[in-house]
């Protein structure tokens, strides 16, 4: 049917799982004595070059490889290009903070380097058994990372907490496809978005949805699926956390993206309501919760639900605006909440001695850059507009839900948004508040090489993304057209029946 | 200068205007907190882009409606949004207060901000920008950004630098402004779902041309009147305003009253919703009437000046709402008039009674007494100020109170006009017994107890200027007249009723 060669449709997933191997094998040949960090340079160099690759595929006609099971497209590419961007960022943060004492580095960078080929093979899987495995090569990479402290009482528990509730999820999400399969027969997505109009079991289908809707609301920590969310980042590395709240994250909703408007659209009537409830309870929840916190990095996981909320509010538009709006969302977001992982990353270190609200006293009196750039990420993840990139993405996904005719949802979620800031700002405040007793604790967070052209990145891409989105905007709507297009008869816009009179 | 120049200056003079503050508050963040470098930087600033804001009064074609010196680019592509500026009648005078306004609120902070002048200055500064943005914007999500971001430094400023509860008014008037504005943002969202637009002309094209459901339209055009009517305030939305006032750095408080949210009811929402705003007008010339009389006699009964003012600020800002909503030629051109009045005439009175509570640590009204022999100059100065207020003859508002009560009288109905001139006599009592109270009559503990200096050169320099303006503005009001009524027309074949059958009533 096309002549792209199969291996070309998975070129970054190749080049990040021989990036991977070479890391694990340097890793065993070093002498125990030798430094470590080397390994974490090697595995950049291997993700920018997937990277590349994703930017390569670009350039071959949309389709799929290996008998239809994965396809590289404009959609693909976006969520790769993102995923590999958040790991390479994470990756170079990782490198300074990292104690050069630590176990295991080499594992470390390579378990990263797998989970990204999980996630990226997860959001070009057009098969659902691909994308089963491939859900489990990042989960199970991502539950290592998060209990890479061993050391500490925190880290393993969140492991086995993730652990223990991911696989669940996961069975939630395989129940979910053998049921689907039992009404159509296939587990190829085209074929099920072709046999669900004729299926007999209209029942069947409809609770496989709903079962692969629990796992993958799950992965993006949506409420009520959220629980593990606060727990798991206050046990895990800050760099860990900047990796897991966004590039899975990324990676399962491009998954749902596909699941509902390709697999499923003719289901609309059936998952919308769904989701426009589980957007109103993250949203609300999320906000509710991170506004009693007084460690960061819980406050942070409570704003991420609160995140996923606002995203999951762009489903509610029809057709490409709601898939362009959720994709520049993630982007956006993956951004800032990299950006301010990144920020407490170095402020808190890694022993984390200094993790509640009040230890950011004075931040930007102790280190100018450091505080400036926490408080510029917090005001983006306010959404203040000009700022950064948090403005955009909530106008784009409200913008989208309100054409989708939602528009209470549209007004839940900016009365979330106005108490968000509340607890945003309260960080920002006391970042800028000088410490009363300045000498006691002088600590000035030094950024090396590595770390700051992590800062650096995720600033710029923050300010992109705010400021002169155009370019972003154009890929994520070429990855939403190439999404197949909804049948005819739902994806009439709201406003088609409008002419302009004047 | 030859033409093309001329031209290249009018094309870039609005984004000059508006991202010279910015570009100011990037430099004071990079600049070290030494010595008063910020200070001169922010004053630099703030007078660079007032004599920038001056250009446009002296280029701009009187004999033209419509608007000027536009900017009009794509910013972002899906959904549209354009970096859309322009000027007319109605909003060119008010940018150039607000160019005015800014060495003034500068001068203020002098050395009332001694800590953390960094994040003040440039909080200041993007404050201003966004103030600017507000009136320059004509496009309605542009504009709502803007709205959006005056918010954020404000709130943080009344946080870090109140006087005593800091963070409990910045709360509140976060809560109070912030809320209002999500409807907006709904209604302006509902809108470019039905239009596909969201530049000003085209909504009100297509508002005009009745093909959007009507009974949406109403709820619309109440979101836009909500978030206004908190900010402007009118009453009963005015809860926010006297902790606002009595907590805010003086440079704010001269800044946010007022301003925004009348010129965005003039353009925004009559501008867009003529039909639903004369169907909400009497209810608001109500409120407005009693606002006035409310606000009047809550000053009268103050013991502390900022509170007063505060109230005072809601009596005033009142009266202009009744002239906006009067729907009269006449009374929408003296309540643009009255905007500009008002902001010189407080600005200066909050720049007084800040540097009072610099020399003497306490807004109790009370505590003072007999300042007019310690300080001739201060005293001289505030008299003057506050005859501008009250609208004496001749001087600062008595114009803008004229057409704005004259309007009424002709196209609302007498006896609204009547209890609106209860209000200025009222007026008039709270501002002369403040005046009597802090700087005539026997001298008080406080004011023998010390004995500060009276106004500094540079003071001076920033205060007669605007005493002269007052006096000018309040004789030659043509000068400002001319170019508002270019501005202050009824919005395109809109309007059933006749603007100009004042007085058949």
């Amino acid at each position: 049917m096309n002549s792209v060669p199969d291996i070309f449709r998975i070129l970054p997933e190749v080049v990040l799982t021989l990036t991977g191997v070479a890391v694990m094998l340097l890793d065993a040949a070093l002498p125990p004595k030798c430094a470590r960090w080397p390994l974490g340079w090697v595995a950049a160099t291997g993700t920018t070059f997937a990277l590349w690759a994703s930017i390569f595929q670009l350039s071959l006609p949309t389709g799929t490889g290996f008998s239809g099971t994965i396809e590289s497209s404009a959609f693909t590419v976006f969520f790769h290009v993102l995923i590999c961007g958040i790991v390479l960022v994470t990756l170079l943060l990782s490198l300074d903070t990292l104690p050069e004492d630590s176990h295991h580095q080499g594992e470390f960078y390579a378990l990263i380097v797998f989970g990204a080929v999980g996630m990226c093979l997860l959001t070009g899987a057009v098969e659902l058994l691909l994308v089963f495995i491939a859900l489990e090569i990042s989960s199970i990479a991502t539950y290592i990372l998060v209990g890479y402290r061993k050391q500490t009482v925190r880290g393993p528990e969140a492991a086995i907490k993730y652990f223990l509730l991911g696989s669940f999820a996961t069975g939630f999400l395989l129940y979910g496809i053998a049921l689907i399969f039992g009404a159509t027969g296939t587990t190829q997505i085209y074929e099920i978005a072709r046999a669900v109009p004729t299926a007999q079991n209209h029942a069947l289908i409809v609770t496989g949805l709903g079962l692969m809707l629990v796992g993958i609301l799950f992965k993006v920590s949506a409420a009520p699926f959220h629980v593990w969310t606060p727990d798991v980042y206050e046990g895990a590395p800050t760099p860990v956390v900047a990796l897991i709240s966004t590039a899975p994250k990324a990676a399962a909703f491009a998954l749902l993206l596909r699941v509902l408007y390709e697999m499923l659209p003719t289901l609309r009537p059936v998952w919308s309501p769904l989701l426009w409830v589980v957007a109103v309870l993250s949203m609300t929840v999320g906000n509710l919760a991170a506004l009693r916190q007084t460690n960061v990095k819980r406050m942070l996981a409570y704003s991420s639900i609160a995140h996923a909320g606002y995203l999951l509010a762009a489903f509610a538009g029809l057709d490409s605006s709601g898939i362009l709006a959720a994709s520049f969302y993630i982007a956006a977001y993956a951004a800032m909440n990299v950006g301010i992982f990144a920020v407490i990353t170095l402020a808190s270190g890694y022993d984390e001695k200094r993790r509640k609200i009040e230890d950011f006293r004075g931040l930007i009196y102790r280190s100018p850059l450091l505080g400036g750039l926490l408080i510029f990420f917090l005001l983006s993840l306010v959404g203040v507009p000009f700022v950064g990139s948090g403005f955009v993405g909530k106008f784009i996904s409200f913008s989208a839900a309100m054409s989708g005719g939602a528009i209470w949802l549209v007004i839940i979620g900016l009365l979330n948004s106005g108490l968000a800031a509340a607890y945003y700002l309260r960080l920002a405040l006391v970042a800028a508040q000088r410490p009363e007793n300045a000498s006691a604790e002088a600590h000035a967070p030094q950024a090396g090489v590595a770390v700051s052209a992590a800062l650096l990145m995720a600033a710029a891409a923050t300010l992109v993304l705010g400021i002169v989105p155009n370019s972003v905007l154009r890929a994520a709507e070429n990855g939403a057209h190439t999404l197949q297009t909804p049948p005819a008869e739902i994806s009439v816009p709201m406003n088609a029946d409008v002419t302009p009179q004047p | 200068m030859n033409a093309t120049g001329m031209d290249v200056i009018n094309n870039s003079i609005l984004t000059l205007i508006l991202l010279l503050p910015l570009a100011g508050a990037l430099v004071v963040m990079l600049v070290p907190e030494r010595g008063k470098l910020l200070n001169w930087i922010a004053l630099t600033t703030a007078l660079t882009t007032f004599v920038l804001t001056l250009h446009l009064p002296a280029h701009f074609d009187k004999t033209q409606s419509g608007f000027q010196f536009v900017v009009n680019r794509l910013w972002l592509e899906k959904p549209a949004i354009y970096y859309h500026l322009g000027v007319d009648g109605l909003s060119l005078w008010l940018v150039v207060l607000v160019g005015l306004l800014a060495p003034i609120g500068v001068v203020a902070s002098w050395n009332a901000i001694q800590s953390r002048r960094k994040i003040f200055y440039a909080l200041f500064l993007v404050q201003q920008t966004a103030m600017l943005g507000v009136f320059l914007s004509l496009d309605l999500m542009l504009y709502y950004g803007f709205w959006e971001l005056s918010l954020v430094p404000m709130a943080i400023l009344i946080a870090m630098y109140g006087r005593k509860n800091g963070p409990k008014a910045a709360l509140k008037f976060f809560l109070f402004t912030f809320i209002p504005s999500a409807p907006l943002l709904v209604a302006m969202l509902w809108l470019y779902a039905k239009t596909g637009s969201f530049d000003f002309a085209m909504v009100q094209m297509w508002i005009a041309s009745g093909a959007l459901p009507a009974g949406a339209l109403s709820w619309v055009a109440l979101a836009f009147l909500f978030a206004f009517a908190v900010k402007v305030p009118v009453f009963p939305l005015h809860g926010w305003v006297a902790d606002t006032f009595s907590e805010a750095p003086v440079a704010l408080a001269m800044v946010v009253a007022g301003k925004l949210g009348l010129y965005s009811m003039l353009r925004f929402h009559i501008g867009l919703f003529p039909a639903q705003a004369r169907a909400v007008a009497p209810i608001l010339i109500g409120l407005a009437v009693i606002g006035i009389l409310y606000g009047a006699c809550l000053a009268l009964v103050q013991r502390d000046f900022w509170r007063l003012m505060a109230f005072a600020a809601l009596s005033h800002l009142s009266l202009i709402t009744l002239g906006i909503y009067g729907l009269t030629l006449t009374g929408w051109e003296g309540a643009v008039y009255q905007i500009l009045n008002h902001g010189v005439v407080d600005g200066a009175l909050f720049l007084l009674l800040g540097l009072l509570y610099d020399r003497y640590a306490t807004s109790q009204i009370i505590a003072y007494g007999g300042l007019a022999t310690k300080l001739p100059r201060m005293a001289t100065l505030f008299v003057i100020a506050s005859l501008a207020m009250i609208g004496l003859p001749m001087i600062g508002g008595f114009i803008g109170e004229f057409m704005i009560l004259l309007g009424t009288f002709t196209g609302v109905s007498k006896g609204w006009a009547m209890a609106a001139t209860l209000g200025v006599i009222l007026g008039a009592a709270y501002m002369l017994w403040l005046v009597q109270r802090i700087f005539f009559g026997p001298e008080s503990e406080l004011a023998t107890s010390k004995s500060p200096e009276d106004l500094r050169r540079g003071q001076m320099a920033m205060l007669w200027p605007l005493a002269v303006l007052m006096v000018v503005m309040g004789v030659a009001p043509m000068m400002w007249l001319q170019t508002i009524q270019t501005g202050a027309h009824p919005p395109p074949q809109s309007m059933t009723i006749s603007y100009h059958v004042e007085g058949q009533r």
